[in-house]
C-alpha cells in the first residue's frame, strides 16, 4: 500500500536547494513515437501493418516479418509482472538520488516483454497495467501500475517522478479574474494545492466571484498584469521562489480579421497579452522554477499555457487573436525546450470556444471554464503535455491531421 | 522699465531692469517657487477606462533597452509606450468631436502662447471628500469669486479635489457597478466659464476633466464638449493643486509636439509667489 504523501514541512532557509538531475534522455527518432503518445496520454506501440506483430522497443522493421509498415496504434496495456528487482545502487546521478528503485519485466498480453519501472503496489506474478509516462527528461517510460487503483497510488514515487500533481504544491494563476482563471483557482484548491496566488490585472475592477475565492485563506491575490513588466518583476520577487506550478490564464480575445480591420491597437494588445506576456512571465518566474525543480515534495513542476485550438489553424473571424495564439504556441515550444534541462514540464491545454463573455455570439458547443480547469488538473496529475478540451478542439485537431488544407478552407468559410 | 531689452551687466548677469531679469532674480532668491503639478509616469498609474469592447488608451509601459549590460555596456535607456491621454496630460480641442473643426486644434498647431497661462484654483476638496460625485456649479464659482475676485480672462480654472492623494488605481478610479465616481464640473458651469469668464481651459486632479458619472449629464461629458467645442484646453491627472494659491500662479504646460496629436502627457509646472516675499 502506498504511504500517503505528507504535507512537506517548511523549508529550511539555510539548507542548499537540491539541483535537478535528469534520467537518461537519449532516444532514437523512432523511439520518440512513445513520447508522442505519452505526451497526449495515449498508450501506443508500433503495430506491423503486414503481420500484426506488436513491437517493443520501437524499431525500423518488424521483428517478425521485417516489414517496414509499422504504425503507432493503441494496444492492450495489460500484462503480467514476471520479475521485479529493487536497485540499491546506480551510477546514474538521477537514480542515485532516488534509490531504492524498482524495475521489473512485464509480459504484455499484446506480445512483447518489456522492462518497466514498477509501482510500489505491484507484486511479482500479478497482472499489471502498463502506462506510458513522460519522465523528467521529457522522454517516455513504461511504468507497471496495479491492475486496479489502490489507495493513494498517485503518491508512489515512481508516479510522482512523472506527474506534476498539484497536491501540496503552490500555484500561480496569472489572471484569476477570467472565467477560466476563476475555475482554475477552484480546481487547484480542490486538488490539494496548499496556496494559490491569484493574479489580478485590474485591481480597480470589482469581481464578486474573485473576491469570494479570495476569502479562502489559501488564495492570495496578487496585483499582476502580464503587460506590465514592472508588476511581473515585483510579483516574481515576492513569490517567485514559491511558485511550483504556473498556469497562464491571461488572454485577450477579440473578434476581427486583418483585411477589413483598422484596429492595429487590438492586434498589438492581443500580441502583448497572449505572446509577449508569456515571455515576461517566463523571464521572471522561469529561472526560479528551473532552479527549484528538485526541491522536495513541493518542487517546481509545471508551467501550463491555456491556448486556443486556433493556435494550430487560423479562424479568420478571429484572425488576429488566432495569430496571437499561434505565436504563443510557438513561444511555448521554445519554453518547453528551454525548461527541458530542469525537468519543469510545459503543458499546453488547447480548447475550442470557451463559454465566456468574449464568445457570446459563438453557437454551442462551447467549453465550460470548469472543464478546462479540470483538464489542467488532470494533465498535471497524469503528467501529459498536450491536452485538447472539448468537441471543437478534438475535431479541429482531427481535421488538421487529416487534411490541413481542407481545414484552412473550412475555417474561412 | 523696459519689457523687451535684454540688458546685461559687465559680468553677463541679466540686469534687473528687464522683466525677465527680475523674474530670474525672484526665482533664484526663492521668492518665486516652482510647484510640480505632475504625477510620475508609472505602469500602475490608472488610465481612463472604457467598456472593454472599445479600443483602450494604453497605460504607461516601459521596457529597458539596456542598462550597462550586454545590450548596451555603457548606457541605460528605456522604450516606453502610452496613449496621448496617459498620466498627467493635456487635452487639445481635436480630442472631442465638438472641437474637430476648430483652427489650430492639435498639440502641434496650438499657438505656443497657450502653454503659459495663469490659474484660478477653486478648492472643492472638502466637498469631494464628502461626495465623490461632487459637481462644480455656477453658484460655487460665484461664491469663490466673492472671496477671491472675478476670474480673469484667459485663465485656467483648476478644480482642486485632493483626488490625487487617493490610493491608485482603486480609490482613484473609484469604480462601482455603475461606473466611476469622481468629481467634476456640471453641465451649466462649463459654458458659463467660457461665455462669461472667457477661461483658457479646465484642469482637474482626477483621470479626466469630466466627472466620473459625466456620461449621464446633458450633454454627456460637458467639459470635453464645451471646452474643446470652443477651442479651449484641458489638463487632468494633476497633483499638488493644494500648494497653489487661489489666484496668481502661472502655469507652464507645453504638450509634446505630436503631429495631429489630440493631447499628450506633459510636465506641468506652476510658478507661485512665496508668502514671505
Amino acid at each position: 500500500m502506498t504511504q500517503p504523501l505528507a504535507k512537506p514541512p517548511r523549508k529550511n532557509p539555510v539548507a542548499r536547494t537540491r539541483q535537478p538531475t535528469l534520467p537518461p534522455g537519449a532516444r532514437s527518432r523512432r523511439a520518440l513515437g512513445l513520447a508522442a503518445a505519452a505526451a497526449a496520454g495515449r498508450f501506443e506501440l508500433q503495430v506491423c501493418g503486414d503481420c500484426g506483430a506488436v513491437q517493443y522497443p520501437p524499431r525500423e522493421v518488424c521483428h517478425q516479418c521485417l516489414s517496414e509498415n509499422l504504425a503507432w496504434k493503441p494496444v492492450d496495456p495489460m500484462g503480467r509482472l514476471l520479475a521485479v528487482t529493487t536497485l540499491h545502487h546506480s551510477n546514474d546521478l538521477y537514480f542515485r538520488e532516488r534509490l531504492p528503485w524498482r524495475v521489473g519485466t512485464v509480459r504484455m498480453r499484446a506480445g512483447p516483454s518489456v522492462v518497466a519501472h514498477v509501482h510500489g503496489d505491484c507484486q511479482e506474478g500479478q497482472d499489471v497495467r502498463l502506462a506510458l509516462k513522460l519522465d523528467r527528461s521529457g522522454q517516455a517510460v513504461l511504468i507497471a501500475l496495479p491492475e486496479k487503483a489502490t489507495p493513494h497510488m498517485e503518491d508512489d514515487k515512481t508516479l510522482r517522478e512523472t506527474s506534476c500533481d498539484p497536491k501540496f504544491r503552490r500555484a500561480l494563476v496569472t489572471d484569476g479574474k477570467t472565467a477560466v482563471g476563476l475555475a482554475v483557482i477552484q480546481a487547484l484548491l480542490d486538488a490539494g494545492a496548499t496556496a494559490v496566488f491569484a493574479g489580478d490585472p485590474e485591481t480597480w475592477k470589482r469581481n464578486a466571484a474573485f473576491d469570494a475565492l479570495c476569502q479562502d485563506p489559501r488564495v492570495q491575490p496578487q496585483a499582476l498584469n502580464v503587460t506590465d513588466t514592472d508588476s511581473v518583476e515585483r510579483v516574481s520577487r515576492s513569490i517567485g521562489g514559491k511558485v511550483d506550478i504556473l498556469v497562464n490564464t491571461a488572454d485577450y480575445e477579440r473578434e476581427g480579421g486583418i483585411l477589413h480591420n483598422r484596429d492595429l491597437i487590438k492586434a498589438r494588445d492581443a500580441l502583448d497579452v497572449n505572446c509577449v506576456g508569456l515571455m515576461r512571465l517566463a523571464r521572471h518566474f522561469g529561472p526560479a522554477m528551473a532552479g527549484r525543480a528538485a526541491d522536495g515534495v513541493n518542487s517546481a513542476a509545471a508551467w501550463v499555457n491555456t491556448l486556443s485550438v486556433y493556435a494550430h489553424a487560423n479562424l479568420p473571424a478571429r484572425g488576429i487573436w488566432s495569430a496571437s495564439q499561434a505565436a504563443a504556441l510557438s513561444m511555448s515550444q521554445c519554453l518547453r525546450s528551454e525548461f527541458r534541462p530542469s525537468g519543469v514540464r510545459v503543458v499546453n491545454v488547447f480548447s475550442g470556444p470557451i463559454d465566456h463573455e468574449w464568445e457570446q455570439l459563438t453557437p454551442p458547443p462551447r467549453v465550460a471554464p470548469a472543464a478546462i480547469a479540470n483538464a489542467i488538473v488532470r494533465a498535471l496529475k497524469d503528467g501529459t503535455e498536450d491536452v485538447y478540451v472539448g468537441d471543437v478542439a478534438q475535431e479541429v485537431l482531427a481535421r488538421l491531421r487529416d487534411n490541413p488544407k481542407a481545414l484552412e478552407r473550412e475555417l474561412g468559410s | 522699465m523696459s519689457t523687451t531689452a535684454d540688458t546685461r551687466d559687465a559680468k553677463g548677469h541679466a540686469a534687473t531692469s528687464s522683466v525677465l531679469g527680475q523674474f530670474m532674480a525672484e526665482l533664484l532668491s526663492g521668492r518665486i517657487r516652482i510647484v510640480d503639478l505632475t504625477e510620475t509616469l508609472a505602469p500602475e498609474f490608472p488610465t481612463i477606462v472604457l467598456p472593454p469592447e472599445f479600443g483602450q488608451a494604453w497605460p504607461f509601459r516601459i521596457e529597458e533597452i539596456s542598462r550597462y549590460d550586454e545590450r548596451g555596456p555603457a548606457w541605460y535607456w528605456n522604450n516606453f509606450s502610452c496613449s496621448e491621454h496617459t498620466g498627467t496630460h493635456f487635452d487639445a480641442p481635436a480630442h472631442w468631436i465638438s472641437g474637430k473643426d476648430q483652427p489650430d486644434n492639435t498639440v502641434d498647431t496650438i499657438p505656443v502662447e497657450a502653454f503659459i497661462a495663469e490659474a484660478c484654483v477653486i478648492d472643492c476638496s472638502a466637498q469631494s471628500r464628502q461626495n465623490p460625485d461632487f459637481l462644480l456649479t455656477i453658484d460655487f464659482v460665484r461664491q469663490w469669486e466673492a472671496e477671491h475676485g472675478r476670474i480673469p480672462p484667459r485663465s485656467w480654472v483648476f478644480m482642486r479635489t485632493d483626488w490625487s492623494r487617493r490610493g491608485k488605481p482603486n480609490d482613484y478610479l473609484n469604480m462601482a457597478d455603475d461606473g466611476a465616481h469622481s468629481p467634476g464640473p456640471d453641465a451649466q458651469v462649463v459654458p458659463w466659464l467660457i461665455k462669461e469668464r472667457d477661461v483658457h481651459g479646465f484642469g482637474t486632479e482626477s483621470v479626466g476633466t469630466d466627472a466620473g458619472q459625466a456620461q449621464h449629464l446633458d450633454p454627456p461629458y460637458p467639459c470635453h464638449y464645451f471646452m474643446h467645442g470652443n477651442n479651449r484646453y484641458g489638463l487632468q491627472c494633476m497633483a499638488n493643486l493644494d500648494q497653489l494659491p487661489p489666484k496668481g500662479a502661472v502655469i507652464f504646460s507645453a504638450p509634446l509636439k505630436i503631429r495631429s496629436g489630440s493631447g499628450s502627457p506633459l510636465r506641468v509646472l506652476a510658478l507661485v509667489p512665496t508668502t514671505q516675499a
